[in-house]
């Protein structure tokens, strides 16, 4: 329970974060604050993704090379923004965040919000179809309409 | 003629070829500090949905028209791809950058950059068609919702 | 704990910050029912995020996510909401509790599975001892841009990113279908030689297109507004019953 608090707060951060997004889904009936309820899920995915990659004292992975010579990791010095950490002080060798996460999260969100996008006029047409975008009342007409259909036959 | 929203118009006027400049260095100096074409393509759509809510969608579609938004959204898929196309023909792996110079680093660069085109490309004219679509829908809310 | 959280203490007092802040956005979100003020929260809470992604060293996450989530996104939820309504109705608390106990128990099996994470920030996690660090190496060598994460996102994973670039353009492609370039998709309408043509079977429709956007001079607003609401709300009820009738 200690090491809980002390190293691995950002998880119970992020699952509770991730947990109100879930439930904002599951228990709203209203479609676009349901879709704001995913994007809500969504981000702290994208946190969750991004505090694994973190290392402490770690710089953004940004590698600052000098001259022309850019092929030896090792002679790299340090000219980033930010102050330098003690750790990396002392190894001589800059520490830096873990890119991979970064990459995968970066795309994400750009596909999240053309995703976002598809869904936000789905609710449109749906709003103009059926006059509300509550799903109870969806429900209701749905019903409606197809006993009318049963009716018919 | 009192124009009630002159500040906004004046401010956006001024801020929107620097929003549109800001865009093209976050697309160019992508490689050397945090940018790309995501976030370019993005900021670069902001400026134009900025100019859309301020002056309205008429406007917007004058200075940006709706057959460029079709063709750029395409253009953007195809250049990625046209990428590894040339790669192809060049005798390498699909989007293996490094046939495109002699020496493979340089290869690298022109590869990044002609694929971060497309991605700006894409992407820009993927989020000004979606907020073309949504803003140039005429809203049915009845009045006593408003 | 770590050595070096202790050296990195204000950063840590910011995350706790920016974490506390995400929660009560967070909370507050489930609470409203002005679908206006939850958008707005949608993007606060966006770019709140992006400042922890600050803090996280993932700095092009970060500017994506203060570009997209509380710029684009906020003004397409804004656009979908004046479609749509601006509030929602309540939820009566007897359609809450299911959710509430699935959503309870998940997260309390998600807490019970932290116990098998890797601590925060730590260096030696399989996470950050795998391929992620590799390519630091790597991108020095072999692509000489100072960038890691646009050498990783345009050359070592250029499939995803294609990938990526196609789901987009396929989402956009989804979006002009379902709503049409010109907000005119759907709605039964075609112009041939510059004159239009509605069905005499969705009045409302028809009413309710008075301008199109497109930019061709042609179209006219041939309508005339219904007179009130409610007679709205019936001629589209009877519009769906039509549908339904055929």
């Amino acid at each position: 329970m200690l090491s809980l608090l002390l190293d691995q707060y950002n998880y119970a951060v992020v699952i509770i974060l991730m947990m109100t997004g879930l439930y904002v889904v599951f228990a709203s009936r209203n479609l676009i604050k349901k879709l704001v309820g995913l994007s809500i899920f969504q981000t702290s995915v994208f946190l969750l993704y991004i505090t694994i990659g973190k290392v402490s004292g770690g710089q953004p992975p940004i590698v600052e090379s000098h001259g022309s010579d850019h092929a030896n990791s090792e002679t790299l010095l340090f000219a980033s923004i930010g102050e330098v950490d003690s750790v990396a002080q002392s190894s001589s060798e800059v520490l830096y965040s873990n890119p991979l996460p970064h990459v995968l999260i970066l795309t994400a969100i750009v596909v999240g919000v053309a995703t976002l996008a598809i869904g936000l006029s789905l609710v449109v047409r749906v709003r103009e179809v059926y006059g509300t975008i509550e799903e109870d009342k969806i429900e209701e007409y749905d019903r409606i309409y197809y006993k009318e259909i049963l009716e018919r036959q | 003629m009192h124009d009630p929203h002159v500040i906004l118009k004046v401010i956006s006027k001024f801020l929107v070829p620097f929003i549109a400049l800001f865009a093209f260095y976050v697309q160019f100096h992508g490689d050397f500090g945090p940018g790309g074409g995501f976030q370019a393509g993005v900021i670069l759509a902001a400026a134009v949905i900025l100019y859309a809510l301020i002056f309205g969608l008429d406007a917007a579609k004058k200075a940006f028209p709706p057959s460029w938004v079709r063709v750029g959204m395409s253009l953007g898929v195809l250049l990625y791809g046209g990428t590894g196309v040339l790669t192809w023909i060049l005798g390498g792996d699909f989007l293996s950058y490094g046939v495109l110079a002699h020496d493979p680093a340089h290869g690298q660069h022109y590869g990044i950059i002609a694929v971060e085109l497309g991605i700006l490309c894409s992407v820009t004219n993927v989020m000004i068609a979606i907020f073309y679509a949504f803003g140039s829908r005429q809203p049915e809310v009845d009045e006593d919702n408003w | 704990m770590m050595l070096a959280s202790y050296a990195t203490a204000p950063t840590i007092i910011l995350d706790l910050a920016l974490m506390a802040i995400l929660i009560i956005v967070a909370f507050s979100i489930v609470r409203m029912r002005s679908l206006f003020a939850i958008v707005m929260l949608q993007g606060v809470y966006s770019l709140v995020s992006a400042a922890w992604f600050v803090s996280l060293d993932a700095v092009d996450v970060a500017f994506t996510e203060a570009a997209v989530g509380a710029g684009v996104s906020t003004v397409l939820m804004l656009a979908a909401m004046l479609l749509a309504n601006r509030k929602s109705d309540p939820v009566p608390i007897s359609k809450q509790i299911a959710p509430l106990l699935v959503v309870i128990f998940a997260g309390l099996a998600m807490f019970y599975a932290i116990g098998d994470m890797p601590a925060y920030g730590d260096v030696n996690s399989p996470a950050n001892t795998g391929v992620g660090m590799d390519y630091i190496d790597r991108t020095t060598k072999e692509i000489h841009i100072p960038n890691v994460v646009t050498a990783v996102l345009a050359s070592y994973r250029g499939y995803d990113t294609f990938g990526e670039a196609v789901v987009i353009f396929s989402a956009g492609l989804g979006v002009l279908l379902l709503l049409g370039l010109n907000g005119n998709a759907g709605r039964w309408t075609a112009s041939p030689s510059g004159q239009n043509i509605y069905p005499p079977m969705a009045p409302s429709a028809n009413s309710r297109l008075s301008v199109s956007s497109d930019n061709s001079k042609s179209v006219t607003s041939s309508a005339v507004k219904e007179p009130s609401s409610s007679t709205t709300r019936k001629s589209k009820r009877k519009r769906f019953k039509d549908k339904g009738n055929n």
